[in-house]
């Protein structure tokens, strides 16, 4: 056997390298000094400044290293104090934040009015060119920040003026009863003096006033590590000693790597695995609520699509509940309301018949309004594989329920796909999907159906009634007049309501006291079981 | 020598087209990335315009590219849509896919060459039966079957491996993903290799060495495998480079932050100088490595090397 050799030889190689992934492997659990910290998964962030990303997974890191004005309460979607002791105004345009003693950044500086004043002018001032810029585009003086030609002739909103240390006045162009709500948002956290120094290295590693400070530097595409800091003082105190941030290209790896032990707490389990994750996780798998919402939009613009009578038989041929079961294993919630569920003002069925589920009434109303010729074109991206699942199936129901015969899908890439509606290429239905930033109606119905929306859909009394809501005299007084706005919208139907988001969380046996909501991962109130 | 440096020279007139080619192409691509980065948010048009100002994107082709170019001669890649500079981010992934390619053409060439002689020796027993099918089933069988297969189940199921991620370090974390993309080549290199034994094995001057009384193990050793082993080598040398390239996958697979999952993010992003920087970089591997093959032939047979001096 002379060949005996060689085959030893690479015998040999292959159980080096098998018994290298044994030893390798044993190591990947929690180590003896780290046992009091977690990992979580997460994607990839774009930046860590609070004022120049609006990506869920950035904000996931933020807002343990930052403490925003408010917070708000999942149970009621109301704002809760927490950098700031007070927000209050008489006439919902001129608004005073009283910022809360004693807060502290982890680099020593206190938390003042003029730590917000400085974060929120850097913010809003074009050149900076930051993601939430927009978000102060109602404070008075932010024209001056965004010319729409040349250089700004200032960087500071003439509406921002800080009266003391811990009292800061904000005057918006125009009376808005949200205001307290939108300053939950990461773009309204205070940054301290340093950060200004050099706002590209402040980017990787922030100094924030929240329950946790940077531990390290930022490993891009590895982790972020962060670790209880010692001199926050407000009610958010971290339980566990750290978390680090396992950073993941793929939901699928990440969820592997949860069935693994290998990190403690997802968020995003994909869709295709939540059944499984349900039967593997036992009481270790949630569900909870999201302002996530799907509509299937019209182009108006169209002739073609002018009738509401029409949209509104699209609307009553889609069985919502069939395919959120096909396709979102029955996670998704359908929907007969143009807000999320947990927004305040929220109904359930604000919608009445014409979101019900009803193939003849359906095609009755269809055919009253002088059927459809022609090619039907359906838009959407192939951002998720999910989207093409479900379209298929909305194709399926109005060619079956409507008599459509000539039904296409047109499938866009992601990156082409807003551009597309941007310039009004659709000619036809289209996905659209609604993030939400702030529990507020406003938030859905100004900025979708509101002036310039993409359906090219236009009416008076609908943005007269926003405008009212707006300068409504408080929260409650405001809910009403939006939830009068919604029916105008839902009459009308340019855009169809479909489903409501859910997540879908998993957790490890280490951790407890997860406790995920729409507005925060609340990392702060998870603790590492000992032993 | 002489002939070493042409081939490094000729690598100038391919980084240019190369460079100009995928600038184009990434160029050509529907959409505008700065919309695409939002997602479903609105940007006011302000914040728009700045950004498209410090990338050059509201400029036409030929400028963008000059920008990139005149950045190269001053050592500067230029940087991400999140400011990350691409020099850096290259320094990083870098290292995480050579590792990966290292681990997987390692064992390639181990294993495969291992089995091919196996196979070859023992034509039409058992082992070379054994051999040849499992070696059509890597082949016919996609690398993310075969990458998703092994992580469930020598990974979650079995823990002999660490199911993602780099913590481990190398070699650790890098067996399994090097395995499996080992896998497509090592069944190549197996066949190559028996292939050319069998063949090399019937050959006059086996012949002759065995008849001048040479013991079986010099006349295999030396003679047959020797030569045997250069289309092997030839396959190595291109697979180097494929091994980097096709990392994709893997790399998506086996979360390993390298070139391949970057160049795929890139191109999704659109962003010009990192796809054109890592573009470039896996052409100088493939350049490299063709090279070295090119130099090894005349390590295995004298007479390529003088008919070449």
């Amino acid at each position: 056997m002379r060949v005996t050799r060689s085959r030893t030889a690479a015998l040999a190689a292959a159980a080096i390298m098998l018994s290298g992934g044994c030893g390798g492997s044993s190591s990947g659990g929690a180590k003896g000094a780290d046992a009091d910290r977690f990992s979580v998964a997460l994607t990839e962030p774009d930046h860590l400044t609070p004022g120049n990303t609006s990506s869920d997974y950035s904000i996931t890191v933020l807002d343990t290293i930052f403490e925003t004005p408010v917070s708000i309460d999942a149970a009621g979607g109301r704002p809760v104090m927490r950098a700031a002791e007070s927000v209050t105004s008489t006439d919902q345009k001129v608004w005073t934040i009283k910022v809360r003693q004693g807060g502290v950044f982890s680099d020593g500086e206190p938390v003042t009015a003029q730590s917000f004043a400085d974060s929120w002018n850097a913010t809003a001032y074009g050149p900076n060119g930051w993601t939430n810029n927009y978000y102060f585009a109602n404070i008075e003086g932010y024209d001056k920040l965004n010319p729409a030609n040349g250089d700004p002739s200032t960087d500071r909103l003439s509406g921002l003026k800080v009266v003391d240390d811990h009292t800061l006045e904000v005057t918006l162009t125009a009376p808005f009863s949200q205001f307290p709500i939108t300053l939950a948002y990461i773009a309204f956290a205070p940054m301290p003096k340093a950060a200004f120094a050099d706002l590209k290295a402040y980017d990787q590693a922030p100094v924030g006033n929240g329950p946790f400070v940077l531990d390290g530097a930022w490993e891009h595409d590895r982790q972020i590590k962060v670790k209880r800091s010692p001199s926050y003082n407000g009610e958010r105190r971290a339980k566990a000693g750290a978390v680090t941030f396992r950073i993941y290209a793929g939901r699928d790896t990440a969820y592997t790597d949860l069935r693994a032990g290998r990190v403690d707490l997802l968020t995003t389990i994909p869709p295709a695995s939540t059944a499984e994750a349900r039967r593997l996780l036992g009481d270790r798998f949630l569900r909870t609520p999201d302002g996530t919402m799907d509509y299937l939009g019209f182009p108006t613009f169209d002739k073609r699509f002018a009738s509401r009578d029409l949209r509104r038989a699209f609307s009553m041929a889609i069985d919502r509940k069939a395919i959120v079961d096909a396709v979102y294993d029955g996670a998704f919630k359908p929907m007969a309301s143009l807000l999320a569920p947990l927004v305040p003002g929220y109904r359930e069925n604000a919608c009445g018949e014409a979101c019900a589920y009803d193939p003849a009434g359906a095609k009755a109303l269809f055919d009253q309004a002088g059927g459809f010729s022609g090619t039907l074109t359906l838009w959407f991206s192939n951002a998720d594989p999910s989207y093409e699942q479900w379209m298929t199936a909305v194709a399926n129901q109005l060619k079956q329920n409507l008599g459509i015969s000539d039904i296409k899908l047109r499938k866009v890439p992601a990156s082409d796909y807003l551009s597309s509606l941007r310039e009004r290429k659709e000619d036809g239905p289209y996905r659209n999907n609604w993030v939400m930033d702030y529990p507020s109606p406003q938030d859905y119905l100004e900025y979708m159906w509101g002036a310039g929306n993409r359906m090219g859909w236009e009416n008076k009394e609908f943005d007269d009634l926003i405008k009212q809501a707006n300068s409504a005299p408080g929260l409650d007084a405001s809910l009403p007049l939006y939830q009068k706005a919604e029916d105008v919208a839902l009459a009308e139907m340019p855009m169809i309501p479909l489903w409501n988001w859910q997540n879908q969380v998993g957790f490890s046996t280490r951790i407890s006291g997860v406790d995920v909501t729409p507005y925060s991962k609340n990392l702060y109130a998870i603790s590492v079981k000992q032993g | 020598m002489r002939y070493a440096a042409r081939r490094l020279a000729q690598a100038v007139p391919v980084f240019v087209v190369t460079t100009f080619l995928i600038y184009t192409m990434v160029f050509a691509l529907p959409g505008d990335p700065m919309l695409a980065l939002a997602g479903d948010k609105p940007v006011p048009e302000q914040v728009l315009a700045v950004m498209r100002q410090r990338y050059h994107l509201d400029e036409p082709l030929l400028v963008q590219y000059g920008h990139y170019m005149l950045g190269v001669f001053h050592g500067d890649l230029g940087e991400t849509f999140t400011g990350q500079p691409v020099s850096e981010l290259l320094q990083d992934r870098w290292a995480v896919t050579a590792q990966l390619a290292l681990t997987a053409w390692v064992f390639e060439l181990v294993v495969g060459i291992g089995l091919g002689v196996l196979a070859g020796l023992r034509r039409g027993g058992a082992a070379d039966t054994a051999v040849l099918a499992g070696t059509t089933f890597v082949i016919a069988v996609p690398v993310f079957v075969v990458g998703y297969t092994a992580q469930i189940v020598l990974g979650l199921g079995l823990g002999l491996f660490p199911t993602a991620g780099t913590d481990d370090g190398w070699p650790g974390s890098y067996l399994l993903p090097g395995m499996v993309l080992g896998s497509f080549g090592l069944a190549y290199v197996a066949r190559l290799t028996r292939t050319s034994l069998v063949e090399n094995l019937r050959a006059d001057y086996v012949r002759t060495a065995t008849a001048k009384g040479m013991v079986r193990r010099r006349v295999v050793g030396l003679h047959a495998l020797r030569n045997s082993l250069i289309p092997v080598v030839t396959f190595l040398g291109v697979d180097f480079g494929n091994l980097m390239a096709g990392a994709v996958v893997t790399e998506g697979i086996f979360n390993l932050p390298g070139i391949g999952q970057q160049v795929f993010q890139s191109i999704q992003l659109q962003e010009g100088p990192v796809v054109v920087g890592v573009v470039t970089l896996l052409v100088m591997v493939f350049i490299a490595a063709n090279l070295a093959a090119d130099l090894l032939y005349g390590v295995l047979d004298p007479r390529i090397r003088r008919a070449r001096a």
